[in-house]
């Protein structure tokens, strides 16, 4: 479903020089499955995830996506961004409307769906997240947890055929890493192809079919939860397990 | 102390007119006016420099820089003297300050939208972006909706500004608060009253304006 080819990218920061964040990615998500991105922060997870949807752009490489080549200047992004839901870790939920606005107002604005339809499928997906009572509230009377799982509502109602979370649970109170976590467990469970960078080890090792470990801007080891976590054969894999809690 | 006082008092007696009518009617169109249309050049400033056309950009940055740069004073003097030459019209004296008084707020204008423009979180754009928005939906339905409520008070605060800084029109005679102080002392002799009578109409209007914005700044907040 997603393919990357060599991609890699650098930032230059004032009076730091350029940092070269990826050297180098390839990799393959296959429709349906689910991927969870592990690694020291500063390996490149959240620039490798940006990427795919083109929040970044890469310098050199290629990304396909359902059989597209998006990374070509013809396409259209716009278009296939539609298809890739995004999660961000600061829910980036827009405060100046309301909680059933900021789900209809893309589907209606791009012309997937009328006002009518919308407006029903925002309802459906409130419920199915446990939001229904606050559809007509503003972003600014939610809780952490409930602006996360706003802004997971808000990217399905585009109906993406995957969703790409960006450490969807690091910005929130400990109490509130439960709710958003079931939330994306229901959703995989469904079938959703997802990338997940996360730092939660014991959720990524549940939910994934696949373990990426990112580091130093290259993938340094893809295995399934169980053989990574249990017998982790890059020396760098080992290393930065034996220092996380889990 | 009593002589100020009964003097004031017969200025007011006489000429009200030319402070209350004139004065501050002249002030508050020459404010208006200057914000207005201030307001709508100060966007296309803004476009300008927010553009992705680099020779656009430095233009813009160019008299944005030389206009903050240079006293308010001579902007005025330069276009009393410049705008009829550019014109193949007559224009009035009013006409020509009102234009230099709009660039001169354009341009503080200008970078009060684009501060606003761009004190707006940048994930909101690529949240919106990230759903398929393209730029200029994503500027339109999510980025100034919620710039509109950082410019406006700073708006408010700049027509503040604009009427003390029309004081500086009376150079040229035109007509609002401070020309209406050169006119009553030339007859009266009165000076210290005169600027008595006039501080204090100034200083009216300014605490009112600002007191406004402050309350509709506080409406815009109580709205989150």
């Amino acid at each position: 479903m997603i393919r990357t080819e060599n991609l890699h990218k650098s930032f230059t920061i004032e009076g730091k020089g350029t940092l070269h964040v990826l050297r180098g990615v390839n990799e393959h998500v296959a429709k349906g499955e689910v991927v969870s991105i592990i690694g020291p922060s500063g390996g490149g997870k959240s620039t490798f995830l940006r990427c795919l949807n083109l929040l970044e752009t890469p310098e050199e490489g290629k990304i396909f996506f359902e059989g597209v080549e998006i990374t070509n200047s013809k396409v259209d992004i716009n278009v296939h961004r539609q298809k890739m839901g995004m999660v961000f870790q600061h829910f980036n939920v827009f405060p100046h409307l309301s909680v059933k606005e900021n789900i209809t107002l893309a589907p209606v604005l791009l012309k997937k769906k009328t006002q009518a339809e919308a407006d029903d499928m925002a309802m459906e997906l409130l419920n199915r997240v446990g939001l229904a009572d606050k559809v007509d509230e503003h972003p600014g009377r939610l809780s952490g947890g409930q602006k996360q799982r706003l802004a997971i509502v808000r990217a399905l109602a585009m109906e993406p055929d995957v969703m790409l979370f960006d450490e969807p649970t690091s910005a929130l109170d400990p109490e509130m890493v439960g709710e958003v976590l079931d939330v994306i467990k229901r959703l995989v469970k469904d079938g959703m192809t997802s990338v997940i960078v996360t730092h939660e080890m014991g959720f990524a090792r549940e939910v994934s079919d696949r373990i990426l470990f990112m580091d130093e801007g290259v993938i340094a080891e893809s295995a399934k939860p169980e053989e990574l976590f249990a017998h982790p054969q890059n020396p760098r894999t080992k290393e930065f397990l034996s220092k996380v809690l889990y | 102390m009593i002589e100020y006082f009964e003097n004031i008092v017969k200025i007011l007696a006489q000429y009200w007119q030319i402070f209350v009518l004139k004065g501050i009617g002249y002030t508050l169109l020459l404010s208006a006016i200057t914000v207005f249309f201030g307001a709508i050049l100060g966007v296309f400033l803004c476009l300008g420099r927010m553009s992705r056309f680099k020779p656009l950009n430095w233009l813009v940055v160019a008299i944005v820089e030389v206009v903050r740069g240079t006293p308010i004073l001579l902007q005025l003097y330069v276009g009393y003297f410049l705008v009829p030459k550019l014109l193949p019209f007559t224009v009035s004296d009013f006409f020509s300050v009102c234009v230099a008084l709009i660039i001169n707020s354009a341009c503080y204008v200008s970078e009060v939208f684009r501060s606003g423009i761009q004190a707006v979180d940048k994930g909101q754009t690529e949240a919106a972006r990230s759903l398929g928005l393209n730029a200029s939906q994503t500027m339109s339905r999510i980025v100034l909706p919620q710039a509109i409520k950082n410019i406006l008070p700073a708006l408010g605060n700049e027509f503040v500004m604009i009427v003390k800084e029309t004081s500086l029109a009376s150079t040229f005679f035109i007509g609002e608060l401070m020309t209406s102080y050169l006119i009553v002392k030339g007859r009266t002799y009165l000076t210290m009253e005169c600027l008595l009578i006039v501080g204090v109409l100034y200083f009216v209007l300014t605490f009112i304006l600002s007191k406004g914005v402050g309350a509709f700044e506080r409406r815009l907040k109580a709205h989150d």
